[in-house]
């Protein structure tokens, strides 16, 4: 069982360090014809690299793209914020308790229109992640976030969220103050926002800490993010007490971008840059704001009742059984 | 059927008989022990007044998931229910509410896509028809064999939470043991008025999830009904024998402007 997106990496990355380092040499060859031999060789080696990445990413099975999705190299909330929309300003703080740094949000523009940004972030390094709680909000998160989306509704402002958390904070100081009735109320805020909203999940779409800020018109999902309603390793210990399962959960669950579409219950999946967004984050931030800006334009000329019914709609068919 | 039990929580001896008619709670230590749906459903509302609804709803396996059918099969026949909830209409001191049920014996109350259809069509029948919701929560919480679909009701039934609301229909929760993770996280935390039954289990992260996370220093009554209670996330404990009367007074009072 791979335990990092790192393993299959591994080759890759060895394989682009020769590529420098013959680059390296390629520059310093005075002799034209070894210069030459140089050039084919570095073009052949990239050719390698290219169908490696080809090749690997488009098998990625469920686990693989569970570890795709956590890599710690992927763009985050605020790697999209900045390269997405301008005239950004971090709101915090919940009024109540306290700030929560694992969803962060405020007001900002795309393409000169404004509109309300909300989203789980993660951290990179030790520090980072501890500061960020893993991604792991608390009720304060929640709570901000509906104090946003209060906001976004009074300023008449899209709301945007972005999803990518592993699940809420499920700590004791959080079952206190009401992780479970926070993370209610933000949904139903959400359901009852007039303005447009749009959720794309960008790496871990994780159970009841996701779908808290994820109820939105439109549901978009990156072709390597992930969206389940528990952790497979969470799945593998209750199923067949072994955390070890992790990728057979993972497929039970059908967690990926793909199954959600067939269930019908996403929008669209978002293309992402070969190899992965943390190959090309600029490239894939390019491929999100595409989307964005074509789903507001379909939602803006909609009435505040109209959003409001079709999100109810589309959530309200979501589900299937049969019937006697 | 034995004439003698054993109390689960404080092993004494207890007739049978005596046990039932003390409703199901041990008369020596005061523990509520589990209700069917169907128990339940005959000690709170006025007798023979429960319609049952959406009786046509049926789980299926929409993701192949491994041991599910199995799964569901046992369930069935061990409940005599197709489904976790148990939903449909029914008078408490006369006055009509909507209701459902949770049976904790199926599948641990897991919310799939029948629980969570029959919870919505329970809270648009009172959005619709202007009168109270009453739901008794017992669930260990999301369904997992249906994958992201179970996730999806949970945002279901909280978007059918807020029609509830705009058009002034009360939705009263009741947290009987287990009430937990999706199930805690969605409808039954947004409801107008919550109850819950002494000592019931009530929280976020079940044991497992909470073990994996590490999560240390556990206070005393960690994630029961009382403790909620005392962090104000609970209106009131209410002992089983005063539910009946409590839900009557709420239908009551709320629904009174109606009449005027």
């Amino acid at each position: 069982m791979a335990k990092s997106w790192r393993e299959w990496e591994k080759p890759l990355i060895e394989l682009e360090e020769g590529i420098v380092k013959l680059k390296a040499i390629w520059a310093n060859e005075r002799d034209q014809a070894k210069k030459s031999e140089l050039g084919k060789s570095i073009e052949e080696y990239e050719a390698r690299r290219d169908n490696y990445i080809n090749v690997m990413y488009s098998r990625l099975g469920p686990w693989e793209k569970v570890l795709v999705a956590r890599a710690d190299k992927r763009p985050y909330t605020l790697d999209y914020i900045s390269a997405i929309f301008t005239d950004f300003v971090e709101l915090e703080g919940d009024r109540r308790f306290g700030a929560d740094h694992a969803i962060v949000g405020g007001p900002a523009l795309l393409d000169g229109a404004a509109c309300m940004i909300i989203g789980h972030q993660k951290g990179r390094n030790i520090q980072e992640r501890q500061f960020r709680n893993f991604g792991m909000a608390k009720p304060e998160g929640y709570r901000k976030a509906i104090r946003l989306m209060d906001m976004a509704d009074r300023f008449e402002l899209p709301v945007i969220s972005f999803i990518d958390t592993p699940a809420a904070d499920p700590g004791v100081e959080s079952e206190s103050r009401g992780i479970s009735e926070a993370i209610a109320a933000s949904m139903m805020r959400m359901f009852e926002l007039s303005v447009p909203t749009i959720s794309i999940v960008i790496g871990e779409g994780g159970s009841g800490g996701a779908i808290g800020i994820a109820t939105s018109n439109v549901v978009l999902m990156q072709e390597h993010s992930v969206y389940s309603v528990i952790p497979p390793e969470g799945c593998a210990a209750i199923l067949w007490r072994s955390p070890d399962k992790a990728p057979q959960a993972a497929a039970a669950l059908r967690l990926t971008a793909t199954s959600a579409q067939e269930l019908g219950l996403i929008d669209e999946i978002l293309k992402e840059p070969r190899g992965g967004a943390h190959r090309d984050p600029l490239e894939a931030a390019g491929i999100v704001k595409e989307a964005i800006v074509r789903y507001l334009a379909e939602l803006s000329p909609m009435s505040k009742e109209e959003r409001k019914r079709a999100r109810y709609d589309k959530f309200r068919a979501m589900g299937i059984y049969g019937k006697a | 059927m034995e004439a003698f039990i054993q109390c689960t929580n404080c092993k004494k001896t207890l007739f049978r008989v005596e046990f039932e008619q003390n409703f199901f709670v041990c008369p020596h230590c005061g523990s509520h022990h589990r209700l069917s749906a169907r128990k339940r459903i005959e000690m709170t509302f006025d007798p023979g007044s429960f319609e049952e609804k959406d009786l046509e709803l049926r789980s299926s396996n929409p993701l192949h998931f491994p041991e599910y059918a199995d799964k569901l099969e046992s369930a069935e026949a061990k409940t005599g229910l197709y489904d976790s909830v148990v939903s449909g209409f029914a008078r408490i001191e006369a006055r009509p509410v909507c209701a459902a049920v949770a049976d904790f014996g199926f599948m641990g109350g897991s919310m799939g896509s029948v629980a969570g259809e029959k919870i919505c069509r329970t809270l648009e029948r009172a959005a619709h028809g202007g009168i109270p919701a009453v739901i008794f929560a017992a669930s260990g919480g999301a369904r997992m064999q249906e994958g992201l679909l179970s996730l999806m009701q949970m945002a279901k039934t909280t978007a059918a939470c807020a029609r509830c609301r705009e058009a002034g229909a009360p939705f009263i929760c009741v947290f009987t043991d287990p009430t937990m993770a999706g199930v805690l996280a969605s409808y039954a935390s947004v409801a107008d008025i919550i109850l819950a039954e002494p000592k019931a289990l009530v929280g976020f992260a079940g044991a497992r999830v909470s073990k994996q996370a590490q999560v240390s220093k556990v206070p005393d009554g960690f994630q029961t009904a009382e403790y909620l209670h005392e962090h104000g996330m609970i209106d009131k404990v209410v002992p089983r024998r005063e539910m009946r009367q409590t839900l009557g007074t709420l239908v009551k009072v709320l629904t009174m402007r109606r009449q005027s």
